[in-house]
């Protein structure tokens, strides 16, 4: 594994409860929670729908507050508002239809104030590294949706974030391409040596880019599981075919399958 | 040019050419209408008098404060609007039912509260527009993407950049639509303004013509009225035709 052991976020009986709304009854949307995310891992959760996942990633970058407990990033606590050095990606389609690919990817970049010439420098690196050089001029408009959110990932980071949230951001596209930016990804995460914490439905996708899984349970969602998955640094789509890959899904299935039909059954 | 622009010179040309010909031949009294090119000659006539071109100017500067007033007014209304949505839901019947109001009966009121001088056509235009302009805004900023404040967040822009750098160029579109709006609007209440009680203005001299039974003048300023606004309308038209396809329609 990759990563160092020195602890870069964490969380300590984090809680979020929704306030009742009209007549209704308060939501416990999530928690407690306990987790350690180390420097330079590339961290997954998976859980059922519903289980407080991107609740989870709002409370850890400072877009929600947390009902109970504390959240720490780098050592200062989170509070109301998204600290600097983390860089958070979407599942919604967050490019600006009215900017080209290139000033999308240089808005962030723009925002915190950095001259013209070294956003130039980042930006044309970042979109080049994505192989979204050609694309610099097109507007979101002309590109594929897959694009799109690649233009969304190079915004982030082209702000150099040491915090990486993703919340299911390849979840609108086909198993292909999600397979392929999966791969992209790997190299992203490589090239910055920033920690990614990935929210995601898919268990293929968290089994093929994780250093480690945790699995939620039904809601109020809790780590029922943290799964090492023991990849080397360098790895790609290509492990899929590896025996352990379906060693590990399954295995992270089986924590998963209860939680999941019980999640279902509260659903109807 | 497109195949449906074509039919649409060819109908245009056709229907002027027609005219054209009808009273030529005498079918069409010239005390109702008069030849189009007649109406081209009364309005270079017209564009040649003193007169005439301070009427234009005077009208010029009406449509101009009622629609900025009213541009920046009606924007305000619908960003306040959509911050409060307690109070939009008490207003929301009256914004919906604010067009069947004929607003113009009240122009008198205006006259008596600020005299017969310009700003009872401003007052009049800008009632015309803003509710037009503050509904676009609202529309525009209910289909404004969830996604894109809580963007704006993670990069901490404050409330101010979020609004001039990504709301306002978000609901662009529908803002060029409350535009196009607030300058019809605006021309139609200070031109009906002007033409029922002005000491000048294009309304006015139209009024004026008309009474004097000066068909050149009053179809010559009429020409100049419908080249000038469909000339800025089509211009506004064009632009937005541009904007859409860059965004496919975002």
């Amino acid at each position: 594994m990759g990563s160092s052991s020195t602890v870069q976020a964490s969380l300590s009986g984090v809680t979020r409860v929704y306030p009742a709304g009209g007549a209704g009854k308060p939501v416990h949307a999530l928690g407690p929670i306990d987790l350690e995310l180390r420097a330079g891992e590339f961290f997954s959760v998976v859980g059922p729908s519903g289980c407080g996942k991107s609740t989870l990633l709002d409370v850890m970058a400072g877009l929600a507050p947390p009902s109970s407990g504390t959240i720490a990033f780098e050592g200062k606590p989170v509070r109301g508002q998204v600290p600097d050095g983390i860089g958070v990606v979407f599942q919604e389609d967050a490019s600006f239809p009215w900017l080209t690919a290139y000033d999308n990817a240089a808005f962030a970049a723009r925002q915190a104030g950095l001259p013209e010439n070294e956003v130039r420098a980042r930006v044309e690196h970042t979109l080049s590294f994505m192989g979204l050089m050609p694309f610099a001029g097109a507007y979101p408009a002309q590109l594929s949706g897959g694009m799109r959110q690649r233009v969304c990932i190079a915004r982030t980071l082209v702000t150099r974030p040491r915090l990486l949230l993703l919340d299911e951001p390849f979840g609108a596209l086909d198993q292909q391409t999600r397979l392929l930016m999966g791969d992209e990804l790997l190299a992203l995460w490589r090239e910055t040596g920033a920690t990614v914490l990935l929210i995601t439905h898919s268990l293929d996708e968290a089994a093929l880019l994780s250093d480690r899984i945790g699995v939620m349970s039904a809601r109020p969602g809790t780590f029922i599981d943290l799964v090492e998955t023991g990849w080397p640094r360098e790895r790609d789509s290509r492990i899929v075919s590896r025996p352990e890959f379906g060693e590990l899904t399954g295995r992270i299935w089986a924590g998963l399958r209860d939680q999941s039909m019980r999640a279902l059954a509260a659903a109807r | 040019m497109t195949r449906a622009g074509i039919i649409r010179i060819g109908v245009l040309v056709g229907a002027v050419a027609a005219l054209e010909a009808a009273c030529r031949a005498g079918y069409v009294n010239r005390q109702a209408v008069i030849a189009p090119s007649e109406m081209v000659r009364g309005a270079w006539r017209v564009l040649g008098t003193q007169e005439a071109r301070g009427h234009i100017a005077e009208t010029l500067t009406t449509v101009s404060l009622a629609f900025l007033l009213s541009v920046i007014a009606g924007f305000a209304i619908g960003v306040a609007l959509h911050r409060l949505p307690r109070f939009r839901r008490a207003v929301d019947p009256l914004l919906a039912s604010y067009y069947a109001v004929p607003t113009f009966v009240f122009y008198p009121v205006f006259i008596v509260l600020f005299g017969l001088n310009r700003w009872p056509l401003v007052a009049i235009g800008f009632l015309f527009a803003v509710v037009a302009v503050a509904i676009n805004t609202l529309d525009g900023l209910d289909r404004l993407p969830p996604v894109f404040m809580r963007t704006a967040r993670v990069l901490r822009l404050s409330p101010r950049q979020t609004l001039l750098r990504i709301t306002v160029p978000a609901i662009a579109p529908w803002l060029f639509t409350a535009v196009k709006f607030a300058v019809a609007y605006s021309f139609i209440g200070v031109i009906a303004g002007e033409f029922v009680q002005a000491g000048s203005g294009i309304g006015f001299a139209i009024a004026f013509a008309y009474n004097s039974f000066d068909n050149l003048t009053m179809y010559g300023l009429m020409l100049l009225l419908f080249a000038f606004v469909c000339t800025l309308n089509m211009s506004l038209w064009t632009w937005e035709q541009k904007l859409y396809a860059r965004r496919g329609g975002r």
